[in-house]
């Protein structure tokens, strides 16, 4: 899902940021971003609009990489994105190996129709929860919803319990 | 969810059919009753769900084409050959029926008159039916605020709300339509995709800031706003409804 006009950031002008309660914020240019070992992932994913997609071939870098070494006592954190979409996880779900920021779909690189140059993969969520055109997280103490959490979706967002909307 | 404005939950409520009316050969728009249904805004969307006699259910996403007001909503389907859920509303339902729908969903591709303008509506095919809710509003809250709407349809007979589009018509409502696949004899609109040669002449142009809505199938929605934004609208002035899947 998406809400305003696809953005286009140039591969020399895209950074990634883990900032928030993690002290000194980290950033990766693109060429670091990549050079970060990265891996394939195939999974199913599930939509809000009511359809899924199965065994959909991924690469992208795992969060817990993103992670390491950071000390935090954050417990939630906010995707933010190009075009201004934020949207909401508990940390818990980013670690672990559940998610991963994807630069590549099906074997090519990440269309921006399809959220590139890079997406949040979070699988087990549904996926307006895996920010499209994504550029960084920020950690926090306190949950705070995001884009389509304030307007009407679920905070969490697990298609297995069906939460798409508020209340679900 | 706990420790914020929840606005209560939705819930599945019943909605008795009320009417049935054909827009063109493929769509058809039929109103419910909706008893004791709490409003909505204009561009919000509703979820139907169909229960079949063996227990399957099959639910999909409607945005509602009625202006807000009162229990009456009207929802515009079109007719997908092997659709699961619209060749029944289209084809089975009767007033005296009844389905199951839950929403108001949505709080960001709305519209409300104090909200002002000009808009800039662009919509291909049934894409039109959450910007024909605002143009309804419009219309019934009197509002006279500078209204374009350019709607692109395959044909003349494929123009979904044709003949009350052409009653709106005026007042500051200016309606453009293209048709890309057959045009009628002595046709002299337009006659091709939206590109933004067309959204230049249709206007506002980028200096008068207008609010912009696309809906439509993805690729138009993609077309459509990628051209806005190469003629200068600011990008977080445009508000965008796709439909079908995407691959996210």
């Amino acid at each position: 899902m998406s809400a305003g006009p696809t953005p286009h950031t140039p591969l020399e002008r895209w950074d990634f940021t883990i900032a928030g309660e993690v002290g000194e914020p980290r950033h990766w240019s693109w060429e670091e971003f990549r050079a970060l070992p990265a891996e394939e992932v195939t999974t199913d994913i599930h939509c809000v609009t009511k359809w899924s997609k199965l065994d959909t071939v991924w690469q992208g870098v795992r969060v817990d990489t993103l992670l390491a070494g950071i000390e935090t006592s954050a417990k939630y954190t906010v995707a933010f994105s190009d075009g201004g979409y934020t949207t909401n996880v508990p940390l818990a779900d980013l670690t672990g190996g559940k998610a991963w920021v994807a630069f590549s779909y099906g074997g090519e690189p990440l269309a921006p129709q399809h959220g590139g140059p890079a997406r949040m993969l979070v699988p087990h969520l549904y996926f307006w929860k895996s920010a499209k055109w994504v550029r960084g997280l920020r950690l926090a103490a306190t949950d705070e919803p995001g884009f389509w959490e304030t307007n009407g979706y679920h905070n969490y967002g697990d298609p297995w319990r069906e939460q798409r909307y508020w209340g679900d | 969810m706990e420790g914020t404005t929840v606005l209560g939950r939705l819930n599945w409520q019943a909605a008795d059919v009320v009417g049935v009316a054909a827009e063109t050969p493929q769509v058809k728009t039929i109103a419910f009753d909706v008893p004791g249904w709490a409003g909505h805004r204009a561009g919000q969307h509703v979820d139907v769900r169909l229960t079949a006699g063996d227990g399957y259910q099959a639910e999909r996403s409607y945005s509602i084409a009625s202006a807000p007001g009162g229990t009456r909503l009207e929802l515009t389907v079109v007719r997908i050959g092997d659709g699961e859920v619209s060749p029944y509303l289209t084809d089975e339902l009767q007033p005296g029926d009844q389905i199951e729908l839950r929403g108001p969903v949505g709080g960001y591709f709305v519209w409300e008159p104090g909200d002002g303008g000009p808009l800039l509506l662009v919509a291909g095919g049934s894409g039109v039916a959450p910007l024909m809710a605002m143009i309804r509003l419009r219309a019934a809250a009197g509002s006279d605020v500078d209204t374009r709407l350019l709607l692109s349809s395959r044909g003349w007979d494929d123009i979904i709300y044709r003949d009350e589009l052409q009653r709106l018509n005026g007042n500051r409502l200016t309606v453009t339509h293209t048709l890309t696949a057959s045009q009628p004899p002595g046709w002299a609109g337009y006659a091709r995709r939206v590109d933004a040669g067309m959204l230049a002449e249709v206007g506002p142009g980028p200096a008068e800031r207008p609010r912009i809505y696309i809906c439509g199938p993805t690729p138009f929605v993609e077309a459509v706003a990628e051209a806005l934004v190469h003629l200068g609208h600011q990008p977080q002035h445009i508000r965008t409804e796709r439909f079908g899947p995407t691959g996210s």
